[in-house]
């Protein structure tokens, strides 16, 4: 297995530093979205399956899209990175220098740091939680509260973005790629398939409402990306939209309040119950990660 | 001496993850560098993308303990990659509102 562990530094390392260092944005957006995938499988190396599902959707999909998108935007005289090419020369040493003390003093911290964990606990409260795969039941239970301001951060940029401009227009395509619209209608079962099994799977396996949400949401911006999704463009459908937006929100706070009346404590819930309150959550906070990918995908507030 | 001992710590730690805890650091401090030093914002937006994904790996790398996989890391990736593609998306929409010419809304 050393070989494979070589394999994928060296290609992360590959794909990183050309990434950082080599002209031209476009390539360095490519090589960005390579590394991504390069970390899904180190993310399957180091037993981390959630996280893999997570990043290969989100790390090499969304976040390239997005990129490749805001790269298409720019005025030509914005896409090049080339004057930097010039200076790596005169700046090489001292950079290299600083690499190499900041790595080793941060490898050095990592192996000499105690790795004691949470196994043994979590394996306590684990039955109580409602959820059999442990990262689900900290995720949606346990540390609820992180997911909670998480769908918060993420609505806030969706405030963020809304404020400052109207939307980017999706492209008319189909004049000069006829085959791309329907490949995404045909691929679209595919991916509604794939959320359907994660959401499912999340309560006893990896999987859950992170990984769905994000699979979906890559397969909306496909359909954005082909102008598919029509309504989410209208004036129209603006108050839905924005109401659909919350509703992950808005009842992830309703479960904390209830387990607050239930049990007095906030986010409390109840252990024969707690099996229910997760299902309800996973579905919402999935459903409205994969719309908050999507609206970040338009960069700006639907035309009014 | 600092040899032996990087040595006896592979031995505890174990070669893979010694291998990638290294892999974490370098692409930190690579993508540090980057995030100070470069010209163009996108190349520092990649940088940032870079430098959560190298944060990322450390995370996950404490999760390996002696007990088995502690899954309250990952959890924490997982929250953090969601927030790292809403930070790259905000800053995008910041980035692209210099050069659009329609007036805001």
């Amino acid at each position: 297995m050393l070989a494979v562990d070589l394999l994928l530094t060296l290609a992360a390392l590959a794909t990183a530093g050309q990434c950082l260092l080599l002209p031209g944005l476009f390539r360095a957006v490519a090589n960005l979205m390579a590394f991504g995938l390069v970390m899904a499988l180190i993310w399957v190396r180091l037993d981390a399956p959630d996280v893999a599902l997570a990043e290969a959707a989100i790390g090499a999909g969304i976040t390239g899209a997005l990129l490749l998108t805001a790269v298409g935007q720019l005025p030509a005289s914005q896409r090049q990175l080339h004057h930097e090419h010039y200076r790596v020369p005169r700046r090489f040493i001292p950079m290299t220098i600083i690499v190499v003390f900041v790595g080793g003093v941060l490898w050095a911290t990592m192996l000499a740091l105690p790795k004691v964990g949470l196994v043994k606990e979590i394996a306590a409260v684990l039955p109580e939680s409602g959820a059999e795969h442990a990262v689900t039941a900290i995720l949606l239970n346990l540390r609820g509260i992180d997911t909670l301001l998480e769908i918060a951060v993420m609505l806030c940029a969706v405030a963020a973005i809304w404020s400052l401009q109207r939307a980017i227009p999706p492209p008319a395509l189909e004049l000069n790629y006829p085959g791309l619209t329907t490949l995404a209608r045909w691929l679209h079962p595919l991916f509604l398939l794939t959320f359907s099994y994660f959401l499912w799977q999340g309560t006893h396996a990896p999987g859950g409402a992170f990984p769905a949400g994000a699979v979906l949401g890559a397969g909306g911006v496909l359909l954005l990306l082909t102008g598919s999704i029509g309504w989410m463009y209208r004036h129209y459908y603006n108050q839905l939209l924005r109401w659909l937006l919350a509703a992950g929100l808005l009842l992830f706070l309703a479960t904390a309040l209830a387990g607050l009346l239930m049990t007095g404590s906030l986010y409390g819930l109840p252990p024969q119950l707690a099996g229910y309150f997760i299902i309800a959550i996973e579905v919402a906070a999935a459903l409205s990660i994969a719309l908050m990918l999507m609206t970040f995908y338009l960069f700006g507030r639907p035309r009014s | 001496m600092i040899t032996t001992m990087t040595q006896s710590l592979i031995h505890v730690t174990g070669t893979t993850d010694a291998l990638f805890a290294l892999l974490a650091s370098i692409l930190a401090a690579m993508a540090l560098v980057s995030l100070f030093t470069a010209r163009h914002l996108i190349r520092r937006l990649l940088a940032l993308n870079i430098l959560s994904s190298a944060v990322f790996l450390l995370l996950v790398l404490t999760a390996r303990t002696a007990n088995g996989i502690d899954p309250v890391p990952h959890a924490l990736v997982l929250t953090g990659i969601v927030v790292a593609v809403s930070t790259t998306a905000v800053v995008l929409a910041l980035y692209l509102r210099r050069y659009r010419r329609e007036p805001p809304c």
